[in-house]
């Protein structure tokens, strides 16, 4: 009898594969390269009835004929780790496609087990599914399961484990020996097995998807639609991000002052004190208190839309604009991601499998902004509108602010698109399939976990290992003079003309260079930059933020083109090295200067309109 | 006659491919295989891409794909 075994898990995209796998091994996950190509795949592990079974998640595929990167490293890996037991995830309200790739599995290795998920969505759909006739059809164990439910999954562990020990024996049923099996024979088979086992599927075009899609996929309301959703999301992050924003910053503002006094009782000297507590403490909490309470807000948010199956309408609706721009369609899909996290976005072109439209959207992507940028316009979009717009409401008016910027930042991809496949990157755009799954509500308490752990822990605690140290050079640089003057306004001296140039100052450019290593600290940055020359103030909430930009010198104009400037620059250090991994070094300088010439520009003519 | 040119709603059965390489290879993955059943659903302003009801699913073609695959157009529901 085995005490491990290998198992792999492998099905069509959007079957609940990864519903699936999450149930199966909690949160005992990590990825790993695997024999093969360089694709990573998840992987984990769970313990059943004294076995330790290592499960693989293979990509999602519709088949394992290696006309992708996903399909060549989910057919690499059954054939060179041969894994003891493959378990095919099949959708039960959509069997013939199910059955199309199982039966390739089949043809592959008979250690194998069909997992007939979503059965509580065939129920509803009264689809009727005799299970054991299918076990009989295909010759392997099949297991319904209902895995948002976690319904039948005791019962997949029981069959994985029996086909690994060899205590069952599948015995599949191929094709006949003289047939070839080729797309149309499986099919043809599929389709043979589907009619057996199943009742008629609903008509295409009827329930609750299709009517809903019928509004977000229509020509005229879709991409209206698509707006208002995002401005609806945005509200909730001003609104609700603001008041724990403030106790947070309250809180710190109280930490500060009792580590002053611990320090003062510890007998520290001011050399010790203060760079400890002015630039580590406060570059470090501003940070927190600024980025936490948005992404808290933004990141569940976006997951409950990408969860409901949101993201490919999203694709289908802007399709017509990145043809035009001779870009691949999933390039709306990574640009989605940007708004998440530039490097994120990078990393997601690889499922554009073109090489050439793959380096459009990785050159283009850090045109939209990412979440370390959010913060800067919502901030500078709520100072720039009360100073442009003061009878406006607060909230509805950076609302505004910030979805301008949204759309000016994909406006500028898709000029920029158009631009590289019209110069640098010439050719023939190649082609693009996007399957528009049904919508499903999301796991409100699953994806509130998960989004909080994957994504706002883990780009708050980047920001966090990124702005202490970087708060403490910038408070370096604010306080060691030469001749008098400290080094960080030598620095935005010299930097000063090009500055005002651009409608903005030495200081402010001077804050974007130091904040190469993440966005996130540009302001804080900026702060002990203007406050280096002036006494030290507590900087507890807008108002005293805007008296201070004020008392530097700014004006409206100064505001719109930080933002500008926010959004067109080059991309943080993180972002730069992933490009260097993912396109090459030489693909590294073009993808800097790309989005910094859009900004200058913008910034440059904005400063001349205005000033005449 | 391809899948683009079917309106909006209309059902047409699949009658083969004139897509070459992984594009065909792919179409076929996806069961456009010839006597499928398909059907136009949706369609973006100016017909691509639209998207298609395929054994189950609804896949989404730009129209230069689309007219890769040929059909024969139906007039009821299949």
């Amino acid at each position: 009898m085995k005490a491990a075994c290998l198992v792999a898990l492998a099905g069509n995209p959007n079957t609940g594969k990864s519903t699936i796998f999450n149930a199966l091994t909690g949160l005992k996950q990590h990825t790993g390269n695997w024999p093969g190509k360089t694709v990573e795949l998840k992987a984990g592990s769970f313990r059943h009835q004294g076995c330790t079974c290592q499960i693989v998640d293979l990509p999602g595929t519709y088949s394992l004929t290696a006309a992708s990167p996903e399909e060549e490293a989910a057919r690499d890996f059954l054939q060179l780790a041969q894994p003891d037991v493959v378990v095919v995830v099949a959708d039960a309200t959509c069997l013939q496609r199910s059955l199309h790739l199982a039966l390739q599995v089949l043809h592959l290795t008979s250690q194998a087990v069909l997992c007939l998920n979503l059965m509580d969505e065939a129920r509803r759909q009264r689809l009727g599914l005799d299970v054991s006739r299918l076990e009989e059809e295909l010759g392997v164990p099949v297991i319904p399961t209902a895995a948002a439910r976690g319904e039948g999954l005791d019962a997949l562990k029981d069959a994985i484990v029996q086909v690994a020990q060899g205590q069952l024996k599948p015995a599949p049923k191929l094709l006949p020996p003289d047939t070839e099996p080729t797309a149309s024979a499986l099919y043809r088979r599929a389709e043979q097995i589907a009619e057996r086992v199943a009742g008629a599927p609903a008509r295409p075009g009827t329930g609750f998807t299709a009517g809903l899609d019928r509004l977000v996929l229509s020509p005229r309301w879709g991409i209206p639609l698509m707006l208002a959703l995002l401005a609806g999301v945005l509200w909730l992050t001003i609104v609700g991000a603001g008041y724990p924003s403030q106790l947070l910053t309250e809180a710190f503002w109280h930490g500060e002052r009792l580590l002053s006094a611990l320090l003062a009782a510890l007998g520290a000297p001011p050399w010790l004190h203060d760079p400890l507590v002015l630039g580590l403490y406060r570059g470090l909490t501003w940070v927190v208190a600024v980025m936490l309470p948005p992404m808290a807000i933004f990141f569940p948010l976006f997951t409950l839309l990408e969860d409901f199956g949101f993201l490919p309408r999203i694709a289908f609706n802007l399709d017509r604009l990145f043809q035009r721009s001779g870009a691949h369609g999933k390039q709306a899909l990574t640009m989605a991601m940007g708004f998440g996290c530039n490097a994120a976005g990078v990393v997601a072109a690889r499922i554009i499998d073109a090489p050439r439209e793959r380096l459009v959207a990785i050159l283009t992507n850090n045109l939209v902004p990412c979440n370390g940028r959010f913060p800067i316009l919502i901030i500078m979009g709520t100072i720039a509108a009360s100073a442009a717009a003061p009878g406006l409401s607060g909230s509805l008016a950076s609302v505004l602010v910030v979805l301008a910027a949204l759309v000016l930042s994909v406006l500028a991809t898709l000029a920029a698109s158009r631009l590289l496949t019209g110069t640098l990157l010439k050719g023939e755009p190649s082609y693009f399939i996007l399957e528009l799954p049904p919508y499903r509500w999301p796991k409100v308490g699953t994806v509130l976990v998960r989004s909080f752990l994957d994504r706002t822990l883990a780009v708050l605690w980047r920001a966090v290992i990124v702005a202490a140290p970087c708060g403490l050079l910038t408070w370096i640089l604010a306080n060691v003079s030469v001749s008098q003057t400290p080094l960080l306004a030598h620095l935005a001296r010299w930097l000063d003309p090009l500055g005002r140039a651009l409608g903005l100052d030495g200081m402010i450019l001077l804050a974007f260079i130091l904040g190469l290593p993440a966005n996130e600290i540009v302001i804080p940055i900026l702060l002990m930059g203007y406050l280096s020359a002036n006494a030290l103030l507590e900087v507890q909430d807008l108002s005293a933020l805007k008296a201070i930009l004020t008392a530097n010198g700014w004006s409206w104009l100064t505001a719109l083109n930080f933002m500008v400037f926010a959004l067109f620059h080059w991309p943080c250090a993180t972002t730069l090295l992933t490009i260097k991994r993912e396109a090459g070094a030489r693909w590294v300088l073009p993808a800097a200067l790309l989005p910094t010439a859009v900004g200058v520009l913008l910034c440059f003519l904005l400063a001349i309109i205005v000033k005449l | 006659m391809t899948l683009a040119d079917l309106t909006r709603g209309q059902w047409g059965l699949v009658q083969g491919l004139s897509a070459q390489g992984t594009l065909r290879q792919r179409l076929l993955d996806l069961g456009l295989v010839p006597g499928t059943p398909v059907q136009a659903l949706f369609a973006a302003k100016g017909g691509s891409p639209t998207a298609y009801y395929v054994r189950g699913s609804v896949f989404a073609l730009r129209g230069d794909t689309a007219s890769q695959v040929l059909v024969e157009p139906k007039e009821e529901a299949l």
